[in-house]
């Protein structure tokens, strides 16, 4: 079966493969991850058969590698993702993705008067629940939850 | 606390010559008058000088300019900047990029810190402490930022709150959070009569106008609360009436000459805890 499933989306040789995506998601996880401008091949699956959770999303990504900080803000949209290095075609490693403390420049403000929506900045959440994704303002306090949230 | 104590001693002193060829900006990118007024006031008592404007409508701003350019450029003509701005957030980015301090006189409906600390050195000296008072807050409990800073800064102290606003304008559940997550107690009302025997400090707010986008809304409700000297025959004899101004008509002038009436006092304590910031910031004090 498994190998069936890895048919649907090619393997790839070396590279980074991101598994348990929410299947609406999976191109706010390749824009995230700035995929659209990667040199080398990405794949991508979404409606995916999967044990879990239904149905799934898969992003692979040949000849990448993430930094950690860089690898979990995917936890704004994807907080159960896997994620999964290989070389060779073989599984390195595998870790779940986790929210980090704190989040820059890639999520929008909810709130229509926060500074960040009328300069030309940066904007900054500090994540005050990581299961929920609740995340306050770092310019404006106002709490953006994951009903508003918009990937910039 | 430092800034209380500092204030007292100008209170005693305004006029010290602390300022002398200091230069402090004063940004206003929206009206103010009390605030902008008792900051020019604080400065001038100590000998600074004081540039700014107090709307951008002479100024780059008009051209498109934007506020980090604005303020890296007031940033290189003065010592410390004191700025207002509709924006929530306007003053944390400002301090990001500004090489000066900045003073926050109020961004958007978000925090007012100035007015908190003029708030909280008039309850102390009226009450002659901070500690476990019971406090309302009357009028506009949503949009009035004076209200949330203060419920921020007196939940330090263990005040119990009496929240007295029609249901449109309650206080928002993220200030509401913030009492519960000290463990201390608010009550809700919507009549202002009965809590006016159990409190303090009666904190009176203008119902803002300029806060509504619908003025059908605020016609609606504009008169909720008037506050009037025949209401005030059963009180704590400690009671003080307090309003960060404007008033509109939520407090009849027949109370202003009630010995529990201390909204004048208040503003006049604002020039004091001013004076007190202005010399912490720059290392005078």
């Amino acid at each position: 079966m498994t190998t069936i499933k890895e048919l649907k989306v090619s393997a790839i040789e070396n590279g980074t493969v991101i598994d348990h995506i929410p299947s609406k998601n999976v191109f706010q996880v390749i824009k995230i991850l700035h995929l659209e401008d990667a040199a080398d091949m990405v794949l991508f699956g979404t409606n995916l058969e999967s044990k879990k959770y239904g149905k799934k999303g898969i992003v692979k990504a040949s000849n990448k590698t993430f930094k950690k900080h860089e690898i979990n803000k995917i936890g704004l949209v994807a907080p159960n993702a896997t994620l999964i290095t290989i070389k060779d075609f073989q599984v390195k490693t595998k870790e779940v993705v986790k929210l980090p403390d704190t989040i820059e420049d890639i999520v929008k403000c909810f709130n229509p008067n926060c500074i960040s929506n009328h300069e030309k900045m940066k904007t900054k959440f500090y994540v005050i629940d990581k299961e929920e994704v609740r995340l306050r303002c770092h310019y404006c306090e106002k709490i953006t939850d994951k009903k508003n949230l918009i990937i910039r | 606390m430092r800034v209380l104590d500092v204030a007292e001693e100008f209170e005693k002193n305004p006029r010290q010559n602390l300022l002398n060829n200091y230069v402090v900006a004063t940004l206003f990118f929206e009206p103010s008058t009390r605030t902008r007024l008792s900051f020019e006031s604080a400065v001038s008592y100590m000998g600074g000088k004081i540039i700014g404007f107090s709307d951008t409508s002479s100024t780059s701003v008009q051209k498109g300019e934007s506020l980090r350019d604005t303020i890296k450029t007031v940033a290189n003509y003065s010592d410390v900047i004191v700025m207002r701005h509709p924006k929530e957030g306007a003053a944390r980015f400002a301090s990001e990029v500004s090489k000066v301090p900045i003073i926050n006189a109020g961004d958007g409906a978000n925090q007012h810190p100035t007015q908190c600390l003029l708030d909280l050195y008039s309850i102390r000296k009226t009450q002659c402490t901070l500690d476990g008072l019971n406090i309302a807050f009357v009028g506009d409990l949503k949009y009035g930022r004076t209200v949330h800073s203060l419920t921020q800064a007196m939940c330090q102290f263990k005040s119990t709150f009496h929240l007295v606003s029609p249901p449109e304008l309650k206080l928002p559940s993220s200030v509401k959070m913030t009492i519960k997550e000290k463990k201390l107690e608010y009550i809700q009302y919507t009549e202002l009569d009965e809590v006016i025997p159990k409190v303090d400090i009666l904190y009176m707010t203008r119902i803002q106008k300029e806060r509504f986008a619908d003025p059908m809304e605020y016609e609606k409700i504009k008169n909720s609360y008037i506050l009037k000297n025949d209401m005030l025959h059963k009180t704590k004899s400690n009671l003080k009436i307090l309003h960060p101004l404007p008033r509109v008509n939520e407090i009849d002038e027949d109370v202003d000459d009630n010995k529990r009436a201390y909204y004048f006092q208040q503003a006049l304590n604002g020039v004091y805890v001013r004076q007190a910031l202005l010399t912490l910031i720059l290392g005078l004090k």
